[in-house]
């Protein structure tokens, strides 16, 4: 086996492809191999490094220097100082903050707020390792977990240890893990499912892409171990269509799992026998509710069925069903080898782990973050995030993607997890964390939350099939300057009603925006009622007012 | 059965373990308001109109799907229940039309009972939401009216559940989101059979029968027109009903004296030719047991099942017997035997149909049917339009005396009568055929193995020493498993009744609304109770019948029968034809 003096790790997440990363990677190695330097230096695609707008991204080692924004004319620069002459070309390495107008020289993977802040056991892998290897996975404690269970544990125990991590499923809801499987576990049936919900829709999110493309090994042994938990012996992977490289990476680590005996029959000789297969999404966001999604599996129409029975019970085909988000199946493997007191170590007491965020909206670092639970909203804002762009205020921040509820600045210092958050009308939800600066006009914000659901209803009940266009309706006049007292009044109503009576989660949490705005910012939005957009954002007001 | 105790408004009532809240509830003595649930029907629980607290619970919690479980606590009538009902029920009438003059369910509509009974009064949102959609009147039997869909989904279960055709689906998503033949075509360019089970459970005018009643008028108040009608044998136990009759009454002279009132030249009845279906059916079946003919012979008196067949089985058409329906019989017989016997001119006879089914509109179209050179049929109208002709002509139905049917079409026997419910041809058939095989008389005419409303029903007769198997079915759904069977080669039957709606004609997609399961079985009780009676029971023993053949038809399966009584299919497609727009 070679030794290389360095390893240049080419962020291969699709933000950063779709910036020319596979350019970059391509001009490294040409290059390198001009320097006839390619059996010292080696050029590695990875998973998502993190700060997506700053890509295409790269990190070079045993250094840990990070370059970001790389053009391929920068590629000669790097490779001739920094690989062949030893000196670290200062202008390009990645600066923390948009702002700042210091360079930093420092190795970012050390000191740096961005990072230092962060705890990665989802993201273990992420960035570190070629994701197409599958040795790169198992040299990495990789497959070790799935090794115990079958070898070491029974079924019951490993559910055992899973409930007594407190680990909560991280795709929205926030259910136990343990209990989940607990069910599916104690249901009689011939046959049983795993399915791995990788339908991620959330505006905003994309952990679960920048997960699956980068340590999608972590998934399938999640996936196994689950497996062995309830009894079943089948796996299906439900990921987004659009997510093309998802797909492609997630396809090739199940052959390697199954050509290494990992997936397959009699998996380490334990008899245990587990097979996982793929499906795609065709762009429905509805189909990322856990029993649309197995409509579609199904091959029927994406809408929710009925509960209960609940898919635990009578899922896919009828037969129990665990479906499980990306990000809980990752978190499987690492609980299994550490332990649930280390798990339950991290974060807070009631929502233990770390959670994995995408930060986007008005924020210096935008990408992916993986953070203790209970870390505070301004920590995330102000010292992972970098701050507010342009010296511009904080508004509020929207957690959980779209369905998340709004929070303004009197909660910057609120711990985000799952209790918390949901006691204010949020949640935690997919981990997307939108932050809006006080330039942006209340009502014209939560119209395009609006739009997105009246696009997204699936249709099937009343309340939010209906509910959604006359919300939109009603902001729509507000923002028109035609709204009357008894609009907002109407909204609040309808928006209750969605809540309570919508068939499923989507309809249920389309409002919950609209609520806590109604809730935070009741001055702003009853301001338009008087003809005025106080951030003059809303046109047809603005003119209205100056006319006055 | 495990019971389990739940409390409803403060009463503790006891119900079997699994019950839905709305089943407790009714327990208590609350009818929880429902829209979207039909008792026959699988849940969805889409409407969120019959929502109730259940204390514990985050949301409200639909009462049509939501089992009880013990010691749970309901509440059906708080301030945000009545709240969320009366919201829920704004948002489907915000996207309502809000003519109701302009309906064929006026009065008759779920949606505007339901406004009525919540206290909806006011619109407090905008203009309609969802896009203006256009009529569908391409169907020779039914119209699809989208815009006045509240997207209940029944048409959808009664269509794809029961009857197993999936003509129509949901399309689309959001406020955009339709009940759509399948592809988007026309309903006349999918494997719709127009069987119009749809139409029964439409909550509101969103499907329903393409009107015949202003072409009736017209024949009736024409006066080169000599009108006749004939009554099928279902209408008899479930007209009364339009008039708020309770479902199971026998109201023959009734009907008969209406049907004179409205101004009909005579007054006949499907039943006549239902025994001379009888005696062509049965001596084709006796030819084909005979003669090695392709068996297992299915009977063909339903169109929407004839339709079923060319789309879905098209292979398997010479399964079919060759007899035309009653309906179609009727018509061939006024325009020839019956003009010639009357002294009138075919082209001035005007054949009016009163059927419990819209598939007759769609049969009676047929290239096929005009084997006089004229149409066999010129109109057919369901139930529910005769209903609605009497209610114009201010006819006061309960009140009317009994009266006789006219001669010689109105010469019947119980055999006709039993048509009307599912296993009914097999049972006329089996008193015939028995009789005419054995030369021996029946020591009991009731087949009762055959009847009631069960999906499948099978029998063995012994044809002195010649065994018969026969299987009769109910609803295309258990249609279709014959037919499977029957292409599996795991069917031994000689003779198979088949007819397209569930309980058989009684059912019809043309009856009065609300047709249930607990309805139909009052219907078949009532024709049971026609049919015994009657002096004759057989088909055989018609008089008329037998006149018929000596004047007119000469024999059965005879030149003439073959002529105008018999007839030919199509094989049909069962993809989607043409795309539109």
């Amino acid at each position: 086996m070679a030794i290389y003096r360095s390893h240049v790790l080419v962020c291969g997440g699709t933000p950063c492809l779709l910036k020319g990363a596979r350019t970059i990677r391509n001009l490294f190695q040409q290059e390198i191999n001009r320097y006839q330097m390619a059996d010292e230096i080696r050029v590695v695609e990875t998973g998502c490094l993190g700060p997506c707008d700053e890509g295409p991204v790269v990190i070079i080692y045993p250094e840990g220097v990070m370059y970001s924004r790389l053009q391929p004319t920068d590629i000669p620069k790097i490779v001739e100082h920094h690989l062949y002459k030893g000196r670290v070309v200062e202008e390009l390495v990645y600066r923390e903050r948009k702002d700042s107008k210091e360079i930093s020289s420092k190795v970012p993977l050390e000191g740096e707020k961005y990072l230092d802040r962060q705890k990665r056991v989802v993201l273990r892998n992420c960035g570190r390792i070629n994701p197409d290897l599958i040795e790169e996975y198992i040299a990495n404690h990789g497959y070790e977990a799935l090794g115990k269970v079958l070898t070491e544990l029974r079924p019951e125990q490993v559910v055992e240890i899973v409930t007594a991590s407190k680990l909560q499923g991280r795709g929205g809801a926030g259910f136990p893990t343990g209990l989940k499987w607990s069910f599916t576990a104690k249901t009689q049936a011939d046959r049983k499912y795993i399915v791995c919900n990788a339908d991620e829709g959330e505006p905003g999110t994309f952990k679960d892409r920048l997960i699956m493309e980068g340590d999608p090994h972590s998934i399938i042994e999640g996936m196994a171990i689950a497996g062995y938990a309830v009894g079943a012996e089948e796996g299906i992977i439900y990921i987004r269509g659009e997510y093309h490289l998802s797909i492609e990476r997630m396809a090739r680590a199940i052959r390697q799992a199954n050509e290494h005996g990992l997936l397959g029959k009699n998996i380490f000789g334990s008899g245990f026998s587990f097979q996982i297969e793929i499906r795609s999404g065709a762009g429905a966001y509805i189909c990322g509710e856990e029993t649309a999604l197995i409509e579609s599996i199904e091959g029927s129409r994406g809408e929710p069925r009925v509960k209960p029975p609940y898919p635990g019970v009578a899922g896919l085909w009828g037969k129990p069903t665990v479906v499980n988000n990306v990000e809980t199946l990752a978190n499987i493997a690492p609980i299994i080898l550490n332990g649930p007191e280390w798990f339950r170590s991290i974060g807070t007491e009631s929502s233990p782990g770390t959670k994995v965020f995408t930060m986007l909206g008005d924020i210096n670092n935008q990408g992916l973050i993986e953070v203790p639970m209970g870390i505070t909203l301004r920590e995330i804002v102000y010292e992972v995030g970098g701050g507010i762009p342009g010296g511009k205020g904080f508004k509020m921040a929207q957690t959980g993607g779209t369905s998340g509820g709004c929070l303004p600045m009197e909660f910057l210092d609120m711990p985000m997890d799952y209790d918390t958050l949901s006691k204010v009308g949020s949640a935690l939800g997919s981990g997307a964390m939108l932050i809006i600066d006080d330039t942006h006009c209340i009502v014209d914000v939560l119209k395009s939350f609006m739009k997105f659901f009246c696009h997204e209803s699936c249709g099937k009940c009343t309340p939010c099939r209906e509910g959604n266009t006359r919300l939109y309706e009603i902001l729509t006049a507000l923002s028109a300057g035609t709204a009357t007292k008894a609009h907002i009044q109407l909204m609040k109503d309808l928006a209750r009603t969605m809540q309570l009576t919508a068939l499923c989660g989507l309809g249920q949490s389309a409002p919950n925006s609209l609520i806590t705005c109604l809730r935070f910012f009741a001055d702003e939005i009853e301001a338009h009622l008087n003809g005025k957009c106080p951030t003059g954002v809303c046109k047809s007001l603005a003119t209205q007012f100056e006319a006055v | 059965m495990e019971m389990v105790k739940v409390t409803v408004d403060g009463q503790t009532v006891e119900v079997p373990k699994g019950s839905t809240i709305l089943a407790a509830a009714k327990k208590a003595g609350i009818k929880i308001p429902t829209l979207c649930h039909h008792e026959d029907l699988n849940v969805n629980a889409m409407c969120r109109i019959c929502v109730v607290e259940v204390v514990g619970a985050r949301t409200l919690q639909a009462a049509c799907s939501q089992p009880v479980s013990d010691g749970m606590v309901i509440i059906t009538n708080s301030p945000a229940v009545r709240q969320a009902r009366k919201m829920n029920l704004e948002l489907l009438l915000s996207n309502h039309p809000q003519d109701c003059l302009n309906c064929v369910r006026n009065q008759r509509c779920e949606l505007q009972t339901l406004a009525d009974q919540l206290g909806v009064q006011q619109q407090r949102f905008g203009t309609k939401t969802r896009p203006e959609y256009p009529k569908d009147d391409s169907a020779a039997a039914l119209v699809r009216d989208p815009d006045k869909c509240i997207l209940c989904r029944r048409c959808v279960e009664v269509c794809h559940d029961v009857q197993s055709v999936g003509a129509i689906a949901p399309a689309n998503r959001g406020i955009k989101t339709q009940i759509l033949p399948a592809g988007g075509v026309d309903l006349n360019n999918v494997a719709c059979v127009q069987c119009g089970q749809c139409t029964l459970v439409c909550p509101v005018g969103a499907l329903y029968e393409q009107d015949h009643t202003e072409r009736v008028w017209a024949a009736l108040a024409d006066p080169e027109k000599h009108v006749v009608v004939q009554t099928a044998p279902a209408i008899r136990v479930s007209i009364g009903e339009e008039f708020g009759m309770e479902p199971g009454q026998v109201t023959t002279g009734q009907l008969v004296a209406a049907l004179r009132r409205l101004g009909f030249d005579r007054v006949f009845d499907t039943d006549f030719t239902a025994d001379l279906t009888i005696i062509e059916e049965g001596h084709e079946l006796i030819d084909r047991l005979n003669n090695g003919g392709v068996l297992p012979m299915i009977t063909s008196c339903s169109p929407g099942w004839i339709k079923f067949i060319e789309h879905f089985y098209p292979e398997y058409l010479d399964h079919l017997s060759t007899c035309k329906s009653p309906q179609q019989m009727f018509g061939a017989l006024a325009k020839t035997y019956y003009a010639e016997k009357a002294g009138l001119d075919p082209k001035d006879i005007y054949v009016v149909s009163i059927m419990p089914c819209t598939a007759k509109k769609f049969e009676c179209g047929r290239p096929e049917m005009s084997s006089t050179g004229y149409p066999d049929v010129d109109a057919v109208l369901t139930t529910r339009e005769l209903g609605k002709m009497l209610r114009q002509a201010g006819i006061v139905f309960s009140e009317l005396p009994e009266e006789q049917y006219d001669e010689p079409f109105g010469i019947t026997t119980g055999a006709g009568v039993i048509f009307g419910a599912s296993g009914g041809v097999m049972e006329a058939a089996l008193r015939t055929v028995y009789e005419v095989v054995t030369n021996e008389t029946l020591p009991s005419v009731d087949f009762t193995a055959v009847r009631g409303i069960e999906g499948i029903k099978e029998a063995e007769v012994d044809l002195k020493g010649t065994k018969v198997k026969v299987a009769v079915a109910n609803g295309l759904g258990n249609a279709r498993k014959l037919m499977d069977l029957i292409k599996e080669g795991k069917a031994d039957y000689q003779f198979i009744e088949i007819m397209c709606c569930p309980g058989g004609c009684i059912g019809g997609g043309g009856q009065p609304i609300p047709t249930t399961n607990e309805i139909r079985k009052k219907r078949i009780e009532a024709i049971y109770e026609a049919d015994a009676d009657l002096p004759l029971r057989k088909s055989h023993e018609n008089p008329a019948v037998k006149t018929l053949y000596e004047e007119f038809l000469d024999k059965p399966l005879g030149e003439k029968s073959h002529q105008l009584l018999h007839t030919h299919y199509t094989k049909r497609n069962k993809y989607p034809q043409k795309s539109v727009g």
